[in-house]
């Protein structure tokens, strides 16, 4: 992992700030990751994380992790982490969160814009978006990319995430 | 039959009743519900979650739970033992027939205003004079501080205003068989939300539709809702939970996706409370049954 390292982008994260009102650096790509409004009795907001995975293998590089950072006490925000659990295989259980950059408060549903690292060396990659809800579902949303992109690709989930696009 | 009044010590029902958007589950899980003879015992796990059957919050206390045998008598819990995220304990099936294991109980719970100040009876405020110390997902009062409380309807001052009371019936069970099953444990009582099995609980294949009549105060009732989720969620993708309602027979069809453990959740409210102050009468019943393969 080397996630523990600063990133030079900080994710953007309020959704009022979309693609187009604020300028992106001309090297780096964005991610937009949408979390659907379900329709249930008890909501909760997801966990969701999002990371690169080099296509010929390799450490993964975690991009954003959005959890219950403040959660404390007797059951931490943390204690749920594990339930994202292909990020957690990935390499989401040696970080040490909250990590700068990288880890914020869980979302309301909406679309979010996320920078991506601008040091990515060229490369195929996939970029993973995975989301947990607590008393809700588990979802995996995969996106191969170049890098760097110069074509956006986007892909979609069905149930806890909707459309993934990097551009 | 014992009908507990105990003002309500778990977490489930408390966080159940002070803020419906808490969906903790009171679960009780048998190692099996069907036994050939009357010499085994069936061992069960009992704790308060989200996800089923995976303790991860809260143990249930054994003592609040009753065995009922199939002669009518009370029968004995054995081996009770209180872990930090489920309770155990075991239970001889020394009689043929089919047994119920659970929890059953009823309170009355609500708010009331005295000089401003909310207080609650029942829960787990802080009681009158008391410093604060209101356990985890405890009701609050405003900005977060724990309300105080009042044990008994009796204990409401006689200036308390905006009384707010709601009585709460609940029972949560496992029904274990020894050799064929028998019908008496569910016997109605005619008090509360009930079951009147049309497939015995202990007789449920997956390929077949399990079918229950749901009563209250004895006759069946329309459109309750209930929630029906299979164990094992944990690996899947989704909950996969159904949510269902009976139909004007009170009964209701549920589907078995798989065979397995499933969590059955019922609720239903009216306003006919026992207690006269109460405006409101909840009422859940939940049970834990098992789904063989055919």
């Amino acid at each position: 992992m080397t996630t523990s390292k600063a990133l030079p982008a900080l994710p953007l994260l309020a959704p009022l700030m979309a693609a187009g009102t604020i300028a992106t650096p001309a090297a780096a790509a964005t991610v937009s990751v949408t979390i659907p409004r379900i329709n249930v009795a008890e909501y909760h907001r997801p966990y969701v994380v999002g990371w690169l995975e080099p296509a010929a293998g390799g450490p993964a590089r975690t991009v954003f992790v959005w959890y219950d950072v403040k959660k404390a006490g007797r059951e931490p925000g943390t204690k749920w982490l594990a339930d994202l659990r292909s990020w957690w295989r990935k390499g989401g259980r040696s970080m040490n969160l909250p990590a700068d950059g990288l880890s914020g408060a869980t979302r309301a549903p909406g679309t979010y814009q996320v920078a991506l690292p601008a040091n990515l060396p060229a490369g195929q990659y996939v970029f993973k978006v995975e989301a947990a809800r607590e008393t809700g579902g588990r979802e995996l949303v995969s996106v191969p990319i170049t890098v760097p992109v110069k074509k956006s690709a986007s892909a979609a989930g069905t149930s806890e995430l909707g459309a993934v696009t990097i551009r | 039959m014992r009908y507990s009044s105990i003002l309500i010590a778990s977490a489930a029902v408390a966080a159940a009743l002070a803020s419906p958007a808490s969906a903790h589950r009171a679960w009780l899980l048998p190692s099996t519900t069907t036994l050939a003879g009357t010499s085994e015992f069936v061992t069960v796990d009992a704790a308060i979650s989200n996800d089923l059957f995976y303790p991860d919050h809260f143990p249930m206390n054994p003592e609040q739970v009753t065995v009922w045998t199939p002669d009518g008598s009370v029968g004995k819990l054995e081996n009770p033992a209180t872990g930090r995220y489920r309770s155990t304990f075991d239970v001889k099936i020394d009689k043929p027939g089919t047994w119920k294991i659970g929890t059953q109980r009823s309170g009355i719970m609500g708010s009331f205003k005295v000089d401003g100040e909310t207080w609650r009876l029942g829960g787990r405020g802080r009681p009158m004079g008391a410093p604060g110390a209101g356990g985890p997902g405890g009701p609050g009062g405003p900005g977060g501080a724990p309300a105080r409380s009042v044990a008994t309807v009796a204990d409401i001052p006689a200036n308390a205003t905006d009384v707010k009371l709601v009585e709460a019936i609940s029972g949560n069970y496992i029904y274990v068989t020894a050799d064929a099953p028998t019908k008496t444990v569910f016997a109605p009582t005619g008090k509360g939300l009930e079951i009147d099995p049309i497939t015995h609980p202990d007789e449920l294949v997956s390929n077949e539709e399990g079918q229950f009549r749901f009563l209250i105060d004895g006759k069946p009732a329309a459109g309750v809702k209930v929630t029906v989720v299979p164990g094992s969620k944990k690996y899947r993708e989704a909950e996969e939970a159904q949510e269902l309602t009976t139909g004007s027979d009170g009964v209701l069809h549920i589907k078995w996706p798989v065979a397995g453990m499933y969590w059955i959740n019922a609720s239903a409210s009216d306003n006919k409370p026992s207690e006269k102050r109460a405006t409101e009468r909840r009422m859940t019943y939940t049970a834990t049954v098992e789904v063989v393969a055919p």
